[in-house]
């Protein structure tokens, strides 16, 4: 960082003072405001590992939490909970997702394209916890709280975010391919399904797991609908928990130990969340 | 004998814009057909009517006849695809399907319509190959990714792709013109003997291409056919002055 600053001002000699002051000084103010950014990050990981990491042990990874006021436990029902439902929203959000924005791409002439791509944008737009509302009133009013209604509702926040990076990819393949495929006389479905979209398929998985990695931290649209379990669930009819959903309810308890789970939890989250980002981008970056 | 190609009063429109101005055109079969003039003449344009590839554009518009062995390209109830399945193209840039091996791209047009016989595949995938003289550069790596290819030998893979279909005509928009000398030389060769199985209706920039190569030459200005005829007498003695004008290098 501090090199890019210095390079910024070749050959300092022929800058009068008054210039060369002011390099430095906007490179200087540039830096601060890099660490400004960076810095957030750094200190929720350091305040999350002095926490936490004391209670990542094994049985973090076997139990489930402990009654109040005991000690010991682990956040297995989360763990376990968490991998479930995202991955039951990614069926939702990948299918849904993807079709939308073939759709969006594809065919832009078709009369419904605008009214697709405004719905769109609008629920890229709708708070986590009305989408955790709009569960309840349609899944949970009349089937119970479920991992399969926490699912959907993390399907749904999934849905606009894949949409647009797959339209943005599709995009991004050269016209002349679609022509090449069409001039051999292959019918515009067989084109998109066989030729465009495996040329676009790293940046749709790079989408996917970036939508998934900002649905992993969600606790607000799971608290009426997935509702949370304190044992491990493997049925996704029944009450779910999830990590958020752990954090949140070890943060806001009077106990130390809940709190400790709870800082564990949220570790454990960020750094699989950091992983996903990592691992998208080197997805991205291999196309 | 009846032209494969015969176009009657073409008109097209991009929109109100007339890109091309009532075109008469025919084309006997086994030849090469050059299509010149400067940017901006309507040569590209009358091209791809030919396999309706305007049919993707919106706001263009191409009215009159063109027959395709008889039959109307755009008469009611033909299929833009069913068309399009009887006339190769070959394009300005490479552009084999990037995620598909030399071999799938090659059999692409026949697998991905549903032909699974791997050992058929296979001769028609050799004999395309061969018939773009590309087969020796590749066949020992059939398997390997399109995009490894140099830009000459992406080109040929592509006329190799194209002739797998076995079009009646072959439609090449400007094939050389991203080309280095040696790949543009090969593509040139070519073609004497792609006549023997197909045949070309190609758009060139570069008229020393279109002396070498083709047997009847089409000039096309501001979207009128100015002149068509054999292509020794348009280079040598065309009959409208415009031709000469551009012939000679006077303008374009």
């Amino acid at each position: 960082m501090t090199t890019s600053v210095r390079t910024a001002a070749p050959a300092g000699r022929t800058l009068s003072p008054a210039r060369r002051f002011q390099n430095m000084l906007m490179g200087g103010l540039i830096l601060l405001a890099t660490l400004l950014v960076v810095a957030p990050l750094i200190l929720i990981f350091f305040y999350l590992i002095r926490e936490g990491l004391g209670a990542i042990n094994l049985d973090f990874f076997t139990k489930v939490p402990a009654p109040e006021g005991e000690t010991g436990g682990g956040l297995a029902n989360a763990i376990l909970g968490s991998v479930q439902m995202l991955a039951m929203a990614s069926v939702i959000g990948v299918l849904v997702g993807v079709s939308g924005g073939i759709f969006l791409s594809e065919y832009p002439r078709h009369p419904l394209m605008p009214t697709v791509r405004m719905i769109s944008d609008v629920l890229a737009g709708i708070p986590a916890i009305v989408m955790g509302l709009v569960v309840y009133s349609l899944i949970v009013l009349q089937f119970g709280f479920s991992g399969f209604a926490g699912s959907m509702a993390l399907g749904f926040l999934m849905m606009p975010i894949v949409v647009r990076t797959t339209e943005e990819v599709l995009k991004l393949v050269p016209q002349t391919v679609r022509e090449a495929g069409l001039a051999l006389g292959l019918p515009k479905w067989l084109v998109t399904l066989r030729i465009v979209l495996p040329a676009a398929a790293g940046g749709i998985v790079t989408g996917v797991m970036l939508a998934l990695a900002r649905v992993a931290g969600e606790a607000a649209p799971l608290l009426f609908t997935a509702f949370g379990n304190s044992a491990i669930n493997l049925d996704p009819s029944k009450p779910m928990s999830a990590l958020p959903l752990e954090i949140y309810r070890g943060a806001t308890s009077a106990y130390d130990e809940n709190q400790r789970l709870a800082k564990a939890g949220a570790l454990l989250l960020i750094t699989l969340i950091f992983l996903t980002s990592l691992l998208a981008r080197r997805a991205s970056r291999r196309k | 004998m009846t032209p494969i190609l015969s176009a009657k009063n073409v008109n097209i429109y991009y929109g109100d814009k007339q890109a091309v101005r009532a075109v008469d055109l025919d084309v006997q079969r086994g030849t090469v057909n050059a299509l010149i003039g400067p940017s901006g003449c309507g040569k590209t344009t009358f091209l791809r009517a030919i396999n309706r590839m305007h049919d993707l554009t919106p706001g263009a518009r191409v009215e009159g006849t063109i027959l395709l062995d008889g039959q109307d390209v755009y008469g009611s109830g033909v299929d833009p695809v069913n068309m399009r399945r009887r006339v190769g193209m070959v394009f300005q840039k490479p552009n084999p399907f990037p995620t598909m091996s030399v071999f799938d791209n090659v059999v692409s047009g026949l697998k991905l319509a549903g032909i699974r016989d791997q050992k058929r595949l296979m001769e028609i995938a050799e004999r395309s190959l061969r018939g773009a003289a590309l087969w020796e550069e590749v066949k020992d790596r059939l398997k390997t990714p399109a995009t490894g290819l140099s830009g000459g030998q992406q080109q040929r893979l592509c006329i190799a792709r194209a002739l797998a279909v076995e079009p009646e005509i072959l439609l090449m928009d400007e094939p050389t013109s991203a080309l280095d000398p040696a790949s543009t030389a090969k593509i040139e060769d070519l073609m004497s003997d792609l006549k023997k199985v197909t045949t070309i209706v190609i758009v060139t920039h570069n008229m020393h291409q279109a002396a070498r190569v083709s047997d009847t030459t089409s000039f096309f200005l501001n979207g009128d056919l100015v002149e068509h005829g054999v292509t020794d007498q348009i280079f040598t003695s065309p009959r409208d002055e415009r031709t000469e004008a551009y012939v000679t290098g006077r303008f374009g």
